[in-house]
Parts: C-alpha cells; structure tokens; sequence
C-alpha cells in the first residue's frame, strides 16, 4: 500500500487537469468510469474441496474451496428444516501490508456474515436439512473490493460443488472519487474516493442481496450508483458463467479429472472390498 | 487428516501390500519424487513469495518484512519468524481455528531448518541497535494438501526468501527513515528437508497423503549447500534402528540437491 499509491498518486494528477474536457476523464489506472478491472475465474482448481473456484479481479489473488452439504458439526448448530450455509473469509498475513496477524479480525467477521446472507438466498438450502454446507475464502493478495471478488469465487464454487441453486450471485463495487461515480474500486480508488457501496446480485431473479456503503452520496447519486452496480455484476456474471462453462461443456471436456482418477480406481476399490470378505 | 478408521485399515493393508512389489500406489518407485513446480514471486504485496505444487500438495509461501524491537539478549540482530497455516480449504478435515500440533511441528521444522543453516544475516537486519529491526515472517500458507508438507514448504521458504527485497532505511541523528530503495536479503545457505518415511520395512520418499496416514515414522532431515545436515525430526510412534537411520539420511541426502535447483529455478 505504501508503495504503489504514490507512484499511482502521480498518475491522477495527469486527470484531475483535464477535468474540465469532462469525457476525457480517466481514472489512476487508465480505466473508464464504468469499467472492470481485468477479471479472471477458474472453477475446480482444488482437489480435496467438493467445489472450488480462484478469481483474479485486479491483483485481487482469492480461492475458494466449498465443502458439503455434510454432517453439521457440531450438532447443535444443525437446523432441522435446511441446511446451515457457513462462510469463513480469511485473509493470508501476507495478502496485505504490513503484515496481518493470522487470527480473524472484526473486519473478517464482518464480511462473513454479510458474504453469507449475499449467497444464502440463491441456495435451495431446505433440500439439505441438518447438513452444513461450508464456504471458506482465503485471499492470498488483496487489491481493494476483495468482498466482491470473494462472493463471485464463491458463487461459483458453490456450482462446482454441484449444489442446487436459484441463480449466481455477482458482485460488483461503485464508489465515487472527485465527485465521479465509478465502478469496481481498485485499492488506491477504495481509501482515497469519498464512498464507497458494495453491491451484490442476483442477475435471473433481479434481486439485490448485499447493499453496504460508507462515505457520502447524494440520494440521486446512490440511485445511479446502484444502476451502475447492476451492470457491473451484469459483466461479471457472464465471466462467472464462461468459468463454470470451461470446466463443464461437452466439446471441450475436462482435462484433469478423467485422466487423474481413472487408473487409481479400478486397482483400489474391488481388491479392498476382497480383502475385506 | 483422520478420516474413518474402515477406510484406513483397507487402505492401510492395500498400500503395505503394494509397497512389497516395490511399487507404490500411484506407479512410483520408492525413491521417486512426484513433480515439483516452483513459481517464484507470484504476488505483489509480498516483498517475495513462491508458490509451490508437488503432486497434488499446492502450497503458497509468502515473505514480509516488517520492521520492531530486537529481543534483548541479541539487539543488534534481525529476527525470522516462521508461521504455517493450515487452510480450511486445503482438507475437508481441516478447519478453521488456531494452528494445531502438525502446523506447529511445520513451522518450526522449517524454522528450525532456516536457522540453522544461518540462511539471512541476521547482523545484516539490524537498523538501531536495541531500537528497531528488520523482521522477517515466511508466511507457510497451504492451500491444498496432499501429503510431504515438510519438503514442499522448505523449498518453498528458501525460493521465496531468495527473491524477497527488504525495504531500506536511513539513520539520520538516531531516527529511521524509510526510504524508497530495496535491497535483497542476502541468502548464505539454501537448505532443504527430504522426509523418508517407514512403511513396514519399507522407507519411501515424498510420502502422499494416504502414505503418510498409514506410515510408522518419518524421519525429516535437513540439507544445507555442503551436505551437512542442519536439522532433523523424527515424528510416528514407532522406533528406528541405528542402520535405519543410517539408510534414511543416505536416501534423503542423494535427493536433497535435485529439490534445492528446483528451489533456485533456472
């Protein structure tokens, strides 16, 4: 953090001149008002997780890994009418600067929960009575909107996982910085901008499931921003779908675990069951 | 790493059984190494990192450097900390919480193996004498595991500190001021640990995971440049006979130098 914002400070100044031309305003980065920052995801990148995903958005470096529907432990927490979503964010010591202590911060309980009721609404959790379904997310490198950037790792993690659900969630920030709305705040852009509103979406059922904001925004402007918000996860969406397409589509099949598992399993299972009698 | 004991016991006797052929389960001799990937200063805001894959173990290991008070019985030396998380993510037996006894007994085989072979200068960290210092965290983050944390992570830490760069301060009248320079640490040793573990009578190298739950003991040694051990651990409740021993650092020796040039890459 120390170092990248005052080589990008020099850069903003280059803008903040040119205000005046209005259309030609660009952001530190070079991007335009409404555009994403280069966004990648990869679905089923950890073996021992039933459902996986790893998302670049930025230098936003984050994996999730998606275990269940299985047992509830403990038991007590076990719902008897749906399953129980749990979200765990958790950042690497390293993912910021300087150095972080391992242990769960406030901030990481924070974004727990609320990454929680962002995804528990597209879950058919009533299939899974008394089983837990757990989302963890470890962010290795974090560049500002690593919120967002968890709730679509996540979304489509919970897809490789194979749980049922009602749609995707994506999500997406908009922010404003010299009085200009933009979207999908990088890290510079998130601690020097004056707001700061994190939006998540369901895109097939039109429906908002995580709203938070802080800074200042005028009534109209939080109305844009939240338009503005939509189309953003509009584009993250389709990014979210191609991931879970590569992995899935008939015409281009998958690499890994066909040609990994196939040679192991008829050696081992019908030997032990033998073995077994 | 437990799973339901039916399922270790068929494992168990299926993994003895393949070892008397002088195989393993997945076709490699005992000696043989899955495939170690090192992928040096992957992130940014690390001053370096590595992210290592062997076989299916995905590690990422990540250096900082921050700066604090020196111990007082050395205040003219810089400290390294070595630390090991085990992510939830990595095993579906895994979870949250603080470090348990196997990410303890990590860290500090690493630890001990970075100290010992005296890998930084630790004169070299100091900033103040008694005032303030450079350190140094390796930060062990394990993402997937399949077995051999050990020798995955000791590779890791020595290719992350290699490309790691220290911010540099000046000394103007007694006060440190940050300036906007890096300099990189100075690496004198890159030792690296082969575990060997015993199965039966059998002793194989880089143990997967399913090898290491039925194992009877696992010897880790440690390597510095000149073939010198620098550390050692011996962890499983079974013995190990002098000649055992004797047979382990032979066969963790022969390996050590193949694991250190692909730590130092290119």
């Amino acid at each position: 953090m120390s170092k990248k914002p005052t080589t990008k400070k020099t850069v903003a100044r280059k803008p903040a001149k040119s205000k005046k031309a209005g259309k030609s305003w660009k952001r530190t980065d070079g991007r335009t008002f409404d555009e994403l920052r280069t966004l990648k995801i990869e679905s089923g990148v950890l073996p021992n997780a039933d459902g996986s995903a790893y998302i670049e958005m930025g230098r936003n470096k984050i994996f999730c890994g998606v275990f269940g529907p299985r047992e509830m432990h403990p038991k007590h927490q076990a719902k008897p009418n749906e399953a129980v979503l749990r979200c765990r964010y958790h950042m690497a010591p390293f993912s910021v600067d300087p150095r972080r202590s391992p242990a769960p911060s406030r901030r990481d309980q924070e974004i727990s929960m609320v990454m929680r009721s962002a995804l528990e609404p597209a879950v058919f959790l009533e299939r899974y009575p008394r089983a837990s379904i757990d989302v963890y997310v470890e962010v290795l490198e974090a560049d500002g909107g690593t919120r967002c950037a968890s709730i679509n790792a996540a979304a489509v993690a919970l897809v490789d996982a194979g749980i049922p659900m009602r749609d995707l969630v994506a999500a997406c920030a908009v922010g404003k910085i010299e009085d200009k709305l933009i979207v999908d705040l990088g890290d510079y852009e998130d601690k020097k901008g004056q707001s700061d509103m994190p939006i998540a979406y369901m895109p097939k059922l039109n429906k908002v499931t995580l709203l938070q904001m802080d800074g200042t925004m005028s009534t109209t402007e939080a109305e844009t921003a939240i338009n503005l918000a939509i189309e953003g996860c509009k584009k993250v969406y389709e990014v979210q779908r191609d991931a879970l397409k590569k992995k899935y589509s008939i015409d281009q099949p998958p690499e890994k675990p066909v040609k990994e598992f196939l040679p192991e399993e008829p050696e081992e299972e019908p030997q032990s069951e033998e073995g077994r009698q | 790493m437990s799973k339901s004991n039916i399922v270790s016991h068929l494992k168990q006797k299926k993994i003895i059984e393949v070892l008397s052929t002088g195989k393993r389960m997945d076709g490699r001799g005992f000696e043989d190494f899955r495939e170690l990937t090192i992928k040096h200063n992957v992130l940014y805001k690390s001053e370096g990192s590595a992210e290592v894959w062997l076989g299916k173990t995905h590690v990422m290991v990540g250096v900082k450097v921050g700066t604090g008070t020196p111990f007082e019985d050395t205040p003219d030396e810089g400290v390294l900390m070595t630390n090991a998380e085990f992510t939830p993510i990595a095993n579906s037996a895994w979870e949250p919480g603080p470090p348990n006894e196997d990410s303890i007994e990590l860290a500090r085989v690493v630890d001990r193996g970075l100290r010992s072979a005296e890998v930084l200068d630790t004169n070299e960290l100091n900033i103040i004498s008694g005032k303030l210092v450079h350190i140094v965290f390796v930060d062990l983050y394990i993402l997937n595991y399949d077995g051999n944390l050990i020798d995955a992570c000791s590779a890791g830490a020595i290719a992350a500190l290699m490309g790691a760069k220290k911010p540099v301060y000046k000394v103007v009248d007694g006060e440190a001021k940050l300036t906007d320079e890096k300099a990189p640490l100075t690496i004198r040793k890159k030792p690296v640990a082969v575990s060997v573990l015993k199965i039966g009578d059998n002793f194989i190298l880089d143990p997967t995971a399913d090898e290491e739950d039925v194992m009877d003991t696992r010897l880790t040694i440690t390597f510095d440049d000149d073939g010198n051990i620098c550390t050692m651990q011996k962890s499983g409740s079974e013995g190990l006979a002098l000649d055992e021993i004797k047979k382990c650092i032979n066969m963790a020796q022969e390996k050590a130098p193949a694991i250190r040039a692909k730590a130092i890459g290119d």
